[in-house]
């Protein structure tokens, strides 16, 4: 860290006794000329929780790591830090190394990478205890079990052996707490610790968090764009836009009476699990990128309450009270308390066309025991076969005309699997697939080349699906051409394709990196509507977004849906963007169908014990609503899809299973369960032997 | 682990294999034997060339097919590799001239690996600065000399040095002054001081491109997460860059390795040739000029069977030091 | 310039709708590197030297003159005589010339041949990729300068083309893999598997998405290589595997001038020092070309994407 030019602190208005842990003032960190954080205030006091909310660029990571002077040398930070009392903006890197690990511990977002690839897991964690404390190897050893234990990782002895790549995700994160606590400190920054992990792995890790932090009483400061993980964890929140903080109160206080408009927006914008919240708003526009902007209100060109006065002057942060908000308009917004959608304009969504009851459409899709078998490789030079990897082991789905199936699970469920057979359009090792009523077993090539057309996919990322070397009249314009439309036809189909997804036409020349995410996302939909496909597969296509670009591309779904009669394979791993978007839902776990039907009957009703737990795991933006809730929480990660176990395959995990007598068991344990209607003529099956519950 | 290296080994002895009978088979087609006969004064007789060249296993009268089978059952069988053209063993002449090759690769290959990753590792933490410049200036010039040139001025460096006081001061031919009167001691200054100039020319060509690809991949890890995780234990900036930094980017040096030996190679029969030393690289070229099919190809296989072992330590190089990929 | 057509229309941020944006990125990026300009202007010089170089002086490389024999140099002969009185800037500006054409052949070639069969080795895995890498591994036995020398007695009287066909031949192994394992991270991503799964046509995709996609490796990997011929060209010539009288190359020169280097300079040195400061330009514009084309490095900031370990050419 170079040597930042130190400001006086202002001086601390609190009497001696309540200083707090934590104070910030006044933070300001740049990269080059562009400020990547400008003024941000913090306070944190012992025990506390204090959530960083705020969408990617806002500066909440980079506020985290320049408390703890971990950012790159290129970065030059002002204002002050405070750790009890002690500047640490400016501290020499000796003095600076006594403190991290020891007062202030971090943990990261992505554990793999944060884990040094080459040493043992037990090495690494002994050697953050070494450095602190007078420990000899075996001492330091001992206590790295023990913290492993602490942190819920089965047989701690061997796991220090292990290697971080031999780690699931979620283990690496509890190793990483492990590691964090380590010298028991009295600060815990946590930068988005959930965002790699699946909803089930995320609440056992949460959990964790929370141990960790009864355990060593450290304050936690908190990192996440997810609202509902923020309610859940919270006790205070800091709303961060544009590199300053526009919003802070006690969590219960910001979730009911938002005080300033991005807040009310983010709120309005999240998809809930509930099914509550009216249609989503979307917040029009883009986050500024760091150095642009005028002078007054960051959030003004978004801002639907904005004034000639906001964008004369920044507003600051004010309010009476703990809660306070950086908007000239806040006064008004505490006191009128409007939803969002009284606030922000609600797009116009036409009302679907009744397609008619669901028997008399027409099939799009009909999948039944679809199976793929992988052999399993080792070695990364030298590849051998040891084994069998089962990714998809009996999946079913069925898909009518104007209809969308949210296919979920978690990674390793095999979804992403189910889409590339699906997509090949070939005869599947067992099983049937049925597209368009055709059989994929029988396709010649050029019926299947014709079939191509039919069906088209919207991957995840939207940097990655397109290709950075040609013009978006190119890429649009492509699936035209690969079906031997002329060339003319097809330019003159790609304007009207760019408008129809919220483009213009101008936007023809560009290159996808002259494009915001959102944008490149509207961008992959307009190519796959070109040749006006039956079916859209969409794979995770808002996944890699912030929330508030989010709502825009899913109203944008649904208003194609509801314009052109599509029909959507929406694979997601997020349950509130399936509830929200889909008419029904189709749960995978370990390659195998579990649970299926209509989406209202499945989320309120949810039959399989797995689809409880997924469900319950989802936090919800909404902290009165998250705390009321009770949790399932599942014990460990999905076993290795390289067995074929007999009998259910959740056995291991299932808290149903675990609280049956014995005699009870025995069917779980020797029969695999099939789908199963609830009623006849409901439409929602699971395959469960104690479906419900008992 | 077991199973791997073999496998990995069964691949080159196939790879082995094919090399060295094309090799033979080109070095037959290319190379003309009859000529070097015919042309010897008094010129003899067809029929005696025809006998002679037969009697060597060169004769291309001769399918080369039949000439590489007897060629490979003499090496297999009796691990004899032929006749030189003047009709003395091949054997002999390579087990004499193995040693000075190998000392001169052995040495010249590690010295510029460790000096490249030293000087990489220090040019990338110390990026910017005077030190890391002048050092990226200097593998950059050195990268754009050929290793004869650079051979060719340390020789004439040398010489200079000679000339200019009188004797010499580091010697510029041979591995060894010949009839060194002294004891042990004496014999091993003399051979360092002959290695001296060869093994540098070898070994600045390797500082220059490992330091170079050190310093990129130092680089690449110098923004990584886990060594910011590593100074948010409290690490200082320099442990942590030492310890986690260096260890996880020495990984893609093995990989370089097995490529940059077949440029060190190269480099090292032109250093011989250049400095006088009775090597393989040497005699290869000696051999061409001859027509001298059965040294030619001796000094193929020997070329091949270093390079796989290469190959093969820089793979077991990775294994060791990478522990997602070892077995 | 905001739609109005739709309620959810995102706004683009204004700026001209110039298509060319990446390329001025890249000339951003490159004027910034001082060592490409430097580079790129010495080439350049280099180049003119070569080619417009034998006007300038009365001299002819080939013909003798016995009357001025190793003289140093001077007004009349910029670089001096050599052994038998052939004037030596004429020579070396002749040998210059010979050394850039081939250098340039050689990446042509070996780039041309490398990207396709690394990309078709990548892309249609297989059989076709084990077989196209038993290839590369057992062309990669042996140092190219083995190979050639050995054929090189054949090539007496083919002339330097053929040279150059045998130095292309022998020199595009470890590119091809290089492009194979990009072709296999880039066979993995979302854009090329749209194609595929649209329906677009193998070769199509392969011409179309996979080989703009290494270009810039290509590129950069073509200017070194440009270096790493000249270079072999010079060893091989050196030992007498190469060009050959009547042909003049940098590396005959550096033969010729060899043994006389201690006692007159300018028959060895002039060409030396045009060798290395050629090769040293090229380095430096595939460098700078490094840092600017790659689309994963920061301004200013090395690469971080594939780096051909570069090998040590003879
Ligand atoms: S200050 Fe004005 S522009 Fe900014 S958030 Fe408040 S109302 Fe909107
Ligand atoms: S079948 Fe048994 S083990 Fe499986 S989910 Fe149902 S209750 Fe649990």
């Amino acid at each position: 860290m170079t040597p930042a030019p130190v400001t006086p602190a202002p001086p601390l208005t609190e009497p001696p006794f309540t200083e707090p842990l934590l104070a910030v003032r006044d933070l300001r960190v740049d990269f080059g000329p562009a400020p990547a954080v400008r003024g941000v205030d913090l306070e944190l006091h012992r025990g506390e929780t204090l959530g960083i909310v705020g969408e990617s660029g806002s500066g909440k990571s980079v506020t985290a790591l320049a408390v703890l002077g971990l950012l790159p040398g290129t970065a030059r930070i002002g204002g002050s830090v405070r750790l009890e009392g002690r500047e640490l903006v400016g501290l020499p890197g000796r003095e600076l190394a006594r403190i991290h690990g020891r007062k202030v511990a971090m943990v990261f977002q992505d554990p793999l990478s944060a884990f040094t690839p080459v040493y043992r897991i037990g090495d690494q964690i002994a050697e953050a205890l070494r450095i602190h404390q007078p420990l000899d190897r075996a001492a330091a050893r001992g206590r790295a079990a023990e913290l492993l234990d602490l942190v819920g990782i089965p047989a701690p002895g061997r796991a220090l052996d292990s290697f971080p790549h031999e780690f699931s995700g979620g283990m690496r994160q509890r190793a990483m707490i492990a590691m964090a606590i380590a010298n028991d400190p009295d600060i815990l920054l946590a930068d988005e610790p959930t965002t790699a992990l699946d909803v089930t792995i995320q609440a056992q890790v949460l959990e964790v968090l929370r141990t960790a932090q009864r355990e060593t009483g450290a304050a936690l400061v908190l990192v996440s764009h997810d609202l509902g993980v923020i309610a859940g964890m919270a006790d205070r929140v800091a709303v961060m836009y544009a590199g300053r903080v526009v919003e802070t109160a006690p969590v219960d206080d910001l979730f009911a009476r938002p005080r300033h408009p991005y807040t009310l927006g983010l709120i309005g914008a999240a998809p809930r699990l509930d099914g509550r919240g009216g249609p989503l708003v979307p917040i029009p526009g883009n986050p500024p990128a760091p150095g642009e902007g005028g002078p007054g209100c960051p959030f003004a060109p978004r801002c639907p309450l904005a004034e000639g006065r906001c964008r004369t002057a920044e507003p600051p942060l004010a309010g009476a009270g703990a809660h306070l908000a950086a908007c000239v308009r806040a006064d008004e917004l505490a006191e009128r308390g409007p939803a969002p959608s009284e606030v922000y304009p609600v797009p116009e969504l036409p009302a679907p066309a009744d397609p008619g009851p669901r028997e008399g459409r027409a099939q799009v899709l009909a999948v039944t025991g679809l199976t793929k078998t992988f052999p399993q490789l080792k070695g990364a030079v030298f590849k051998r076969k040891v084994g069998e990897v089962y990714a998809v082991d009996g999946v079913d789905l069925d898909i009518r005309r104007g209809e969308t199936l949210g296919l979920v699970g978690e990674s390793g469920s095999g979804k992403s699997t189910t889409l590339y057979e699906l997509l090949r359009l070939a005869a599947p090792q067992a099983g049937r697939i049925e597209l368009l009523g055709q059989d994929t077993a029988r396709l010649d090539p050029a019926a299947a080349h014709r079939l191509r057309g039919r069906l088209q996919i919207v991957f995840q990322d939207p940097m990655a699906s397109l290709d950075p070397r040609m013009p978006v009249g190119d890429i649009v314009a492509e699936p035209l051409h690969a079906q031997a439309v002329p060339r003319e036809e097809a330019a003159r189909r790609v304007p009207a394709l760019l408008r129809q997804v919220g483009l213009e036409a101008a936007h023809a020349d560009r290159y996808p990196h002259q494009f915001s995410g959102g944008q490149r996302q509207r961008i992959s939909i307009a190519r796959a509507l070109a040749v006006r496909p039956d079916l859209l597969v969409l794979d995770e296509p808002v996944s890699a977004l912030d929330v508030s670009i989010q709502a825009g591309v899913l109203n944008l779904l649904q208003r194609l849906k509801a314009e052109l009669g599509l029909a959507y394979l929406f694979v997601s791993h997020d349950l509130s963007v399936i509830r929200h978007l889909a008419d029904r839902v189709s749960v995978m776990y370990l390659g195998r169908t579990v649970e299926t039907g209509a989406v209202a009957e499945v989320f309120e009703r949810p039959r399989h014990p797995y689809t409880r737990a997924l469900l319950s795991a989802v936090p919800l933006p909404d902290p009165a609503a998250e705390r009321a809730r009770t949790k399932v929480l599942l014990a460990g990660d999905p076993p290795s899809p390289t067995v074929r176990r007999q009998g259910c395959r959740f056995r291991a995990r299932c808290p149903v299973y675990a609280a049956l007598d014995a005699g009870r068991r025995t069917r779980c344990e020797q029969e695999e369960p099939q789908a199963a209607e609830a009623a006849p003529g409901v439409d929602h099956t699971a395959a469960c032997h104690h479906p419900e519950g008992r | 682990m077991i199973r791997y290296l073999a496998k990995r080994l069964s691949y080159y002895a196939v790879l082995l294999v094919v090399a060295v009978f094309l090799a033979y088979a080109l070095s037959c087609t290319a190379l003309g034997p009859r000529a070097y006969f015919e042309a010897k004064q008094p010129r003899p007789s067809a029929a005696a060339v025809d006998r002679q060249l037969t009697a060597l296993n060169i004769n291309d009268r001769t399918p080369v097919v039949e000439r590489f089978a007897t060629w490979a059952d003499g090496l297999v069988f009796h691990a004899d590799l032929g006749r030189t053209i003047h009709n003395t063993s091949v054997n002999e002449e390579f087990g004499r001239r193995i040693w000075v090759s190998l000392r001169l690769l052995l040495i010249g290959s590690l010295l510029g690996m460790a000096l490249g990753v030293a000087g990489g590792a220090w040019s990338a933490v110390k990026q910017y600065r005077i030190s890391d410049r002048t050092l990226t200036v200097f593998s950059f010039v050195l990268l754009s000399t050929p290793v004869f040139l650079v051979a060719l001025l340390l020789k004439n460096g040398a010489i200079a040095a000679k000339n200019a006081a009188g004797h010499e001061v580091i010697p510029f031919t041979g591995y060894e002054t010949p009839n060194l009167a002294g004891g042990l001691g004496a014999h091993l200054g003399d051979w360092a001081l002959h290695l001296l100039l060869p093994t540098l020319s070898l070994a600045l060509g390797g500082l220059a491109t490992y330091s170079r690809y050190q310093r990129s991949t130092m680089l690449d890890v110098l923004g990584s997460d886990y060594l910011r995780t590593a100074e948010a234990k409290g690490l200082t900036r320099t442990r942590a860059l030492l310890k986690h930094g260096l260890r996880t980017a020495v990984i893609p040096m093995s990989t370089m390795f097995a490529y940059s030996f077949l440029g060190i190679f190269t480099g090292a029969a032109f250093t011989e040739t250049i400095f006088g030393w009775h090597g393989m690289g040497e005699w290869f070229i000696q051999a061409i000029n001859e027509q001298d099919i059965n040294a030619v190809v001796a000094v193929n296989l020997f070329a091949a069977v270093v390079i796989l072992a290469a190959g093969f330590l820089a793979d077991a190089l990775h294994a060791a030091l990478d522990p997602r990929v070892r077995y | 310039m905001t739609t109005t057509v739709l309620t959810d229309t995102v706004p683009v941020p204004a700026g001209d709708p110039a298509p060319s944006g990446r390329l001025r990125l890249v000339l951003a990026r490159l004027t910034a590197a001082r060592g490409v300009l430097v580079g790129a202007a010495i080439v350049l010089l280099l180049f003119l030297l070569a080619f417009l170089g034998p006007y300038l002086t009365p001299w002819d490389y080939a013909t003798p003159n016995y009357t001025a024999i190793r003289q140093p140099p001077s007004a009349e002969h910029w670089f001096g005589t050599n052994g038998i009185g052939q004037d030596v800037f004429a020579q070396t500006v002749r040998g210059l010339q010979k050394s850039l054409v081939i250098g340039l052949l050689v990446a042509l070639f070996s780039t041309v041949l490398a990207s396709l069969v690394g990309a078709c080795a990548g892309y249609f895995g297989g059989w076709t990729d084990r077989a196209l890498m038993f290839l590369v591994d057992l062309m990669l036995i042996f140092p190219s300068f083995l190979i050639i020398a050995i054929v090189s007695p054949k090539l007496r009287g083919t002339g330097w083309l053929a040279f150059v066909l045998l130095l292309g031949l022998f020199n595009w192994m470890i590119t091809a893999r290089v492009v194979r394992s990009m072709t296999l991270s880039l066979k993995e991503r979302e854009f090329v598997r749209a194609a595929s799964f649209m329906g677009v046509r193998p070769f199509r995709i392969i011409l179309r998405h996979i080989l703009p996609n290494v270009s810039s490796f290509l590129i950069i990997d073509a200017t070194i290589t440009v270096g790493g011929a000249v270079m072999s060209e010079a060893a091989l010539s050196y030992f007498g595997f190469g060009v050959r009288a009547p042909d003049v190359s940098l590396g005959t020169l550096l033969a010729a001038g060899t043994g006389d280097a201690p006692v007159f300079p300018w028959l060895f040195y002039f060409a030396a020092a045009l060798l290395v400061l050629f090769v040293l330009a090229v380095n430096l514009i595939g460098d700078g070309l490094r840092d600017a084309l790659d689309p994963t490095a920061d301004a200013g900031r090395p690469a971080r994407t594939a780096r051909r370990p570069r090998r040590r050419n003879p």
